[in-house]
């Protein structure tokens, strides 16, 4: 089945077989590798991508049920050679040790921000709660995400400030 | 070897689950009718996909090796939420995590509320849906104890016309229900509860995200300090999730008090019948169902005494 998937912004007509995963898809096709693939039941969040900004399990959605819809992987994220602040605060924070849950907390984390700019610790850790890290980093995981928190409201507090100024 | 031989059944590991083993045709009508029509024409090798979690994962270890998928993500007309006099309508491609949003679902379905919110994760309420998760009909579906407690009513369409399936109906077995091969579910409405009566929902599992060893819904309804209405579900302590409605008659006009909510703790475990498996053992079921009456009570008692 030819089918067309807009990824990470970009235009793509992939011919996929019905069985095919959206994973399957992503790393073997298209070579996008940042998604990882975890235990493949649903209980990791290593492979989790935004579809149509949404956080979803790519291990377990067929190809062709997202077919014209709009793919975030954790190659998208960054904007012209530029890390996202979510990125930034994840290095700062040392909240990276295997690095192979990271594209999945990143993503989820990605789209907490995008629906609550300042979530509470509860809302957080609550957000999450379908992404595993089995080096046991949680506490980095959350401490960088309430610091991109901070960093995501200081930057639109700045460019309100920076867009008004001209008007006196 | 390419890409397309790559993905042939024949060539996978049964193991390794990264993978689909099985090979399907993919059907994604964009009306319910068309869906009906090919549900017909397949009848037996067909399987209805709504958000996938749950059929996905059973390809994958071959539980379930349908030779055609209908697929329901492209039929706009089934994803609703519906607000009526006497209830509400949930549509069988509303995903959960809509559900969970619901501002009426919160006021007026609180256990309804609790139970999707505590399903799995986020990712995976993006994606599931509710009347998937009661078709996919575990005994530990987290949405059927308050669905049985609220007394929804279940629609069932084929090529013939839509028949109504009361909750209590629908679940015949672990994994069974009562549709027929050709039928689709495409709706479940759900009565209000009576006025001033609170809801609640609780449930027990390893760790958040698994699925649960035991959960529990009831509803109370206090007329001048005795019960007036009372209902309670309990999910995978049985092959279906059950209603107790003995504890239920015992309760009516009666106050809550410590014997009697001893009674109610001694019936719900004289009718269910749990089973050892890998999430608990029998013993461990029946004595953590006492405590979660109990506590699910004192919460709905409390909510009462709040308002």
């Amino acid at each position: 089945m030819r089918i067309e998937l807009i990824v990470n912004g970009v235009r793509r007509i992939i011919d996929v077989m019905p069985n095919e995963l959206l994973i399957n898809v992503l790393r073997e096709k298209l070579g996008l590798t940042g998604t990882k693939y975890g235990c493949g039941i649903g209980e990791c969040g290593a492979c989790t991508v935004m579809v149509d900004g949404k956080p979803v399990l790519s291990c377990l959605t067929l190809a062709v049920e997202v077919a014209g819809r709009e793919i975030t992987t954790i190659e998208g994220i960054a904007k012209d050679g530029q890390l996202d602040p979510i990125q930034e605060a994840f290095i700062e924070e040392g909240a990276i040790q295997c690095g192979y849950c990271t594209p999945g907390f990143i993503i989820t984390a990605k789209a907490l921000l995008n629906e609550n700019k300042s979530p509470s610790r509860e809302e957080i850790i609550e957000y999450i709660k379908g992404n595993l890290c089995r080096c046991t980093g949680y506490i980095n995981i959350i401490k960088a995400i309430q610091k991109a928190s901070e960093k995501i409201v200081k930057n639109s507090a700045s460019k309100i400030s920076s867009k008004l100024s001209p008007v006196r | 070897m390419n890409r397309g031989e790559f993905m042939r059944a024949d060539y996978i590991n049964l193991v390794n689950t990264h993978i689909i083993p099985i090979e399907f045709t993919y059907h994604a009508p964009e009306t319910l009718e068309e869906a009906l029509k090919l549900l017909r024409e397949y009848q037996g090798q067909a399987m209805v996909i709504a958000g996938g979690t749950d059929l996905i994962v059973d390809m994958k270890l071959r539980r379930k090796e349908p030779k055609h998928i209908i697929s329901l993500g492209r039929i706009r007309e089934l994803d609703y939420i519906i607000e009526e006099d006497s209830g509400i309508r949930i549509g069988a491609a509303t995903k959960l995590r809509s559900i969970e949003k619901s501002r009426i679902v919160y006021e007026r379905f609180e256990a309804l509320h609790l139970a999707v919110k505590s399903i799995a994760s986020i990712q995976v309420r993006n994606m599931g849906t509710l009347v998937g998760n009661i078709c996919n009909a575990s005994p530990a579906a987290d949405s059927a104890p308050p669905l049985l407690i609220y007394e929804a009513i279940v629609t069932a369409q084929n090529l013939e016309g839509a028949r109504k399936i009361l909750m209590k109906d629908f679940f015949t077995g672990p994994g069974k229900t009562c549709l027929r091969n050709d039928e689709i579910v495409t709706e479940i409405f759900i009565p209000y509860p009576p006025r001033d009566s609170t809801s609640s929902f609780l449930k027990i599992s390893r760790v958040g995200m698994d699925l649960a060893k035991v959960n529990i819904a009831l509803l109370l309804k206090f007329n001048s300090n005795v019960v007036e209405d009372f209902r309670i579900a309990l999910g995978a302590v049985a092959p279906t999730p059950l209603r107790i409605l003995r504890a239920e008659e015992y309760l009516k006009h009666k106050p809550v008090n410590e014997e009697n909510l001893r009674k109610v703790e001694e019936i719900v475990v004289e009718e269910i019948k749990p089973i050892t498996d890998v999430r608990s053992t029998e013993w461990y079921r029946r004595e953590v169902s006492k405590a979660l009456v109990r506590d699910a009570l004192n919460i709905a008692v409390n909510k009462v005494m709040r308002k």
